[in-house]
Parts: structure tokens; C-alpha cells; sequence
């Protein structure tokens, strides 16, 4: 219980996936631009990645990783198809993306179309991917801590994309040099709250 | 003072319109504004006028800082001669440490004024006293020993990327004293982490960890007491070690009405409830640590006063600054106690919140929004 809990606070703030990895960027930059559009792409995000990476887990453990087909067959014990790891998991994303999109069009069309492309597109986040390789990567011992963990990147990328929402309405009217304005500024801003979260680097859970 | 004034007014002429140095009227400007006051008077429509403006807040900031920078410059000599096993003068520390911070105030006023005149240069528009105040907080934060050349890049980086890219002052979303400090924490670790860089030019064998380093590794016995840490006695930055002068600090601002009360005390009271919460659990010796010690080790009252009260980057709602300054208080007791690779968590809990902070006044203001709508309905279906 302890170890799930600590998962979670750690993708959360330590290894956030915006100011750690730099990962899911594009549309970090891109739908950023009102706090209520990047909170409904952040609430996308948690649920998709809440979803795909203890989907990807459960193929990971018992299809992909070497050995795992033990359970079918003792014969089929030396066969690994870890190779397969990044066209299952996109696969899999992807079908969870579109599963997202059917429910924001049916609940709230307002959110669908202010959000436009970029909630498809979800498929294609790195962050998306990125968690579920790390998922094999950093080998989660269970299925509820490879959840806690898909979770908790979620709510991290929530938080870094709400937070630089809400830093670009009240710099709408600085007097921002002209080159800088738009996406120079926002990385510029993404720098800095970097800065700020490296306040939890190095707290070890 | 009077052949000042003659020598500006006689090349006043040069920089005003017409003129053979018009373009550089803004530097002429801020110098002129720095050494008097600007006789300039509007000449149409009524305005309605108060007394405090940018420059008069920022001198009362000013002020309520010199009492702590005094003191720390006495420290830093002191805390100097003890390493070596001497007692000095009163007045030998003082000089010791007031020739140890000079040129450190020299170069953060040298680097970040120059770099504010240009930008106005460029954009044409008045050098204002943003830099008044932050220029001084620099060198009362940075290690004592800093070489002069990393404090004049991290105030070229605070200045450039944490305020004039956003536009000058007022439009910064993180404090750039602050950002100094961590750019400096980041950029340099070999020379500003450890915790032995507090002191200037000690014998290799004494040890001057502060009061945090010596909590973090374990030294319990070694946190010297309370009465010492109160007024000061003890090593660390220019500007924090003195809960008592930056009182004295803390009384001006509120007394003037430039510090907001909410803010500090809500960092208070978030520090008061973390140090608690971890007394009452208790796991560790540092979580034992009785919670009024946390509010006067390190920079805790030297940030809830000075740092997180800054009306610019904190946030500006009512209701806002008492999440705000809560969140800073826990945090930094939070970062303190969990993470082994810092010392002192204040800093970066202010810069954290600085960044959050215009979330935190966007739901407020959206809750209030939504207070009012209801309050109509009601009326309307009554």
C-alpha cells in the first residue's frame, strides 16, 4: 500500500512527465492557451493514461515480455516478443483515444470541438507512450502499482498543463517582446516552472 | 549635491527632444530619476493621485531590509573571526563582512541596472525601480564567498528571463531574486551546495555547517539554541540568519501597509501546522524537531516577509494568498524534511508557488463567479 501511494506522489511531482521528461509537449504548447480547454485535455489525458498503461501492463506481463507465454504452453517459455512492445502499446492507445473522444463528443460537444485536433491526437502524446514504456521499463511489480503510476503521470501533466494555462491568461497582457510572443514565452515559462519543480528532485520515496 | 543637479540640468538639453543624444533620453532618465526627485507635473485632465508609488514602495521596502543586511554583515565577520578561533570587535566584523558584501551589491546593482537600461533603451519606454529592491535581495541570499562573476551571470539570467522577456516589472510570474538564487543553486552546485559555503575564507577543519545542514545529516546536538538562532548568532546568508531583525523588517512593511499580512501570516501558520503534523508522526529525528525551531532556522522568515509577500508574483486575491502562503509554510517544511538533496526548502517552495499562483487566483475568482450567479438566481426566482 505504501509503495502504490509513494508511486503515485512520485509521478506526480518528481518525476513529472512535463518537467522531468519534457514528454507530450506538443499539444502542452499547443492547447494551452485557456485554463477550461487544458483542463479538459488534462482530465483526457489521466483517464487515458489511467487506462492504457495497466492495459499495456497486463500485455506486457503475460504476452510480451520474454517468458511470459509460459502460462500457454511450458514449450513456448524462451519465446520473447518484447519487440512487439511499441506496436502493441500504440495500439492499444490509440483504441483507448478513440474510446475518449466517442465519450467528450457525446457529453460535452463544447469541450470536443474547442479541443479540435489535438484530442485525437492524444494518440500520438509522447507522454501517452512514454508511460507505458516506462511501465516496462522501471518493472512495476503489480498491476495496482502500474495503475497508480499511469495515474499519477496523468495528474502531473495535468498540473504542469493547468498551471501554464493559467500563467498564459494573466501574461496576455504583458508587454512581451514581439518575437518572443506565443511560443517562444511558453517555453520560456515551461523553463522556469522547471526550475520550480526540481524543488522535489531528489526527495526519495 | 547642488553641482550634481547643475551638471545634470546642463546636459539635460542633449538627451531631450531635438536633442543630440535623444535616443538615449531613458538612461538619462533613470539616472536622473535615482539621484532626485523628478520634477515632472501632468498637464491635462484630473488625476487622482495617492502618495505611494513604485518608487516610494520600493524605498520602504528598502529600508525595512537594512537592518537585516546590517546585521548579517556584522555576522558574516563574526561568524568569520569564530572560525578562526579569535572574538572580534564590534565594529572589526562588521567592517570585515560590510567589505565582504560590498562588492557583491556592486555587481547585482552594476549588472542588473545595466541590463534594465538597455531593454528600456530598446523598447523606449522609462527605467522604473523594479531592480530597486531585488538588486539588494540578491546579495543577501547568495553565499557570502559567491565569486563575483557567477552573481553577475545568475542576476543577468534573473533579469532577463525571469522579468524583461515577460515585459518588465510587474508582468514577472517568478520572483527574480529568487530565480537568481536557484540558477545559481543549479547552474553552480559545486560551489554553492554542501553546506559549508556560509562562511568566508574558515580554516578547512571548522566545520560551518548552519543549522539545517547540521539537522539534515543528523547533528542534532549540534543546532545550536534557540535564543542564538532567533537573533541570529549563527552561520548562513547575509539576509536570513536574524529572525529578529527581519521582525523589525516585517513591523515597517506592515506598518506601512506595503507587506500584506495575509500572506505572511498564512506562511506562517502552514509552516506552524506542517512542523506539527511531523512532530505528532514523529518517524525521524528531523520530524521530532520542535516546529517553532523550523520557523526561525534558515530562510523561513526571511522569505515569508520579504520573498513570498512580493505583490507581483504572489497572487492577488483575498482568499487566494491565504492558500498561497499556506501551501509555501508546508512546503518548504516538507521539502526540508523529505528531500535529502536540500538543505532549505524555502526558496524553491516560493518559486513553486509563484508558478501556481495564477491558478490558484483563476478558481478563486471563478468560485466567486459563480458565488454571485447563484446569489442572482435566488433574487431572480424569489
Amino acid at each position: 500500500m505504501q509503495e502504490i501511494f509513494n508511486i503515485f506522489i512520485k509521478s506526480i511531482f518528481i518525476d513529472n512527465m512535463i518537467f522531468a521528461y519534457f514528454l507530450g509537449m506538443c499539444s502542452y504548447l499547443a492547447v494551452s492557451k485557456t485554463v477550461k480547454t487544458s483542463v479538459g485535455l488534462g482530465a483526457a489525458v489521466i483517464f487515458v493514461l489511467g487506462i492504457t498503461v495497466p492495459v499495456d501492463y497486463m500485455l506486457n506481463e503475460y504476452i510480451l515480455k520474454a517468458g511470459a507465454l509460459a502460462w500457454l504452453d511450458a514449450s513456448f517459455a524462451d519465446v520473447d516478443l518484447s519487440f512487439l512492445s511499441f506496436i502493441m502499446f500504440i495500439a492499444i492507445i490509440a483504441s483507448m483515444v478513440q474510446l475518449v473522444e466517442m465519450i467528450v463528443e457525446k457529453f460535452s460537444p463544447s469541450l470536443y470541438s474547442s479541443l479540435g485536433i489535438f484530442l485525437p491526437l492524444i494518440a500520438v502524446n509522447c507522454a501517452i507512450l512514454g508511460g507505458s514504456l516506462f511501465m516496462q521499463e522501471r518493472e512495476y511489480q503489480s498491476l495496482a502499482q502500474a495503475t497508480s503510476f499511469g495515474i499519477g503521470s496523468g495528474v502531473g501533466w495535468f498540473l504542469a498543463i493547468v498551471g501554464i494555462a493559467a500563467i498564459r491568461e494573466k501574461i496576455r497582457y504583458s508587454d512581451v517582446p514581439a518575437p518572443l510572443r506565443g511560443l517562444g514565452i511558453t517555453f520560456i515559462i515551461t523553463g522556469l516552472m522547471g526550475i520550480a519543480f526540481m524543488s522535489f528532485l531528489g526527495i526519495k520515496l | 549635491m547642488k553641482a550634481l543637479r547643475k551638471l545634470l540640468d546642463k546636459q539635460k538639453p542633449h538627451f531631450e527632444k531635438g536633442g543630440r543624444f535623444e535616443k538615449f533620453h531613458t538612461a538619462f532618465d533613470s539616472v536622473e530619476t535615482l539621484l532626485f526627485v523628478p520634477d515632472k507635473v501632468t498637464f491635462s485632465g484630473s488625476h487622482i493621485r495617492d502618495s505611494i508609488d513604485m518608487k516610494r514602495t520600493m524605498i520602504v521596502v528598502f529600508i525595512s531590509l537594512i537592518p537585516a543586511l546590517l546585521f548579517g554583515m556584522w555576522n558574516i565577520g563574526n561568524q568569520h573571526f569564530l572560525s578562526l578561533g579569535q572574538v572580534p570587535e564590534l565594529w572589526t566584523a562588521f567592517f570585515y563582512g560590510f567589505l565582504k558584501m560590498l562588492p557583491i551589491i556592486i555587481v547585482s546593482y552594476a549588472v542588473g541596472l545595466g541590463i534594465e537600461i538597455v531593454f528600456a533603451q530598446i523598447k523606449g519606454h522609462e527605467v522604473n525601480e523594479g531592480f530597486f529592491v531585488s538588486g539588494l535581495l540578491i546579495p543577501m541570499i547568495v553565499p557570502p564567498e559567491t565569486p563575483l562573476w557567477q552573481v553577475a551571470i545568475a542576476v543577468a539570467f534573473a533579469v532577463v528571463f525571469g522579468k524583461e522577456v515577460f515585459g518588465g516589472t510587474g508582468m514577472n510570474i517568478v520572483n527574480p531574486a529568487l530565480t537568481a538564487r536557484a540558477f545559481l543553486f543549479f547552474a553552480y552546485p559545486a560551489d554553492m551546495s554542501g553546506d559549508k559555503v556560509w562562511i568566508a575564507d574558515k580554516l578547512d577543519a571548522y566545520s560551518g555547517a548552519t543549522p539545517l545542514g547540521n539537522a539534515l545529516v543528523g547533528n542534532f546536538d549540534q543546532i545550536p539554541s534557540t535564543y542564538d538562532m532567533f537573533m541570529g548568532f549563527i552561520p548562513g546568508s547575509n539576509g536570513e540568519t536574524s529572525v529578529l531583525m527581519i521582525l523589525i523588517g516585517a513591523a515597517i512593511l506592515l506598518a506601512t501597509g506595503i507587506g500584506n499580512w495575509r500572506i505572511m501570516l498564512s506562511v506562517v501558520v502552514g509552516g506552524i501546522v506542517m512542523g506539527l503534523l511531523f512532530n505528532w508522526w514523529g518517524a525521524n529525528q528531523y520530524m521530532e524537531l520542535p516546529f517553532y525551531n523550523h520557523l526561525i532556522m534558515g530562510g523561513f522568515a526571511f522569505g515569508a516577509v520579504f520573498m513570498a509577500t512580493d505583490p507581483v508574483t504572489a497572487t492577488q486575491t483575498k482568499n487566494g494568498m491565504y492558500i498561497y502562503g499556506f501551501l509555501i509554510g508546508a512546503i518548504a517544511i516538507l521539502i526540508r524534511v523529505f528531500n535529502p538533496a536540500y538543505p532549505e526548502g524555502v526558496m524553491l517552495s516560493i518559486l513553486l508557488m509563484n508558478v501556481f499562483a495564477p491558478l490558484i487566483d483563476h478558481y478563486v475568482i471563478e468560485s466567486n463567479i459563480k458565488k454571485r450567479l447563484k446569489r442572482i438566481k435566488v433574487l431572480v426566482s424569489n
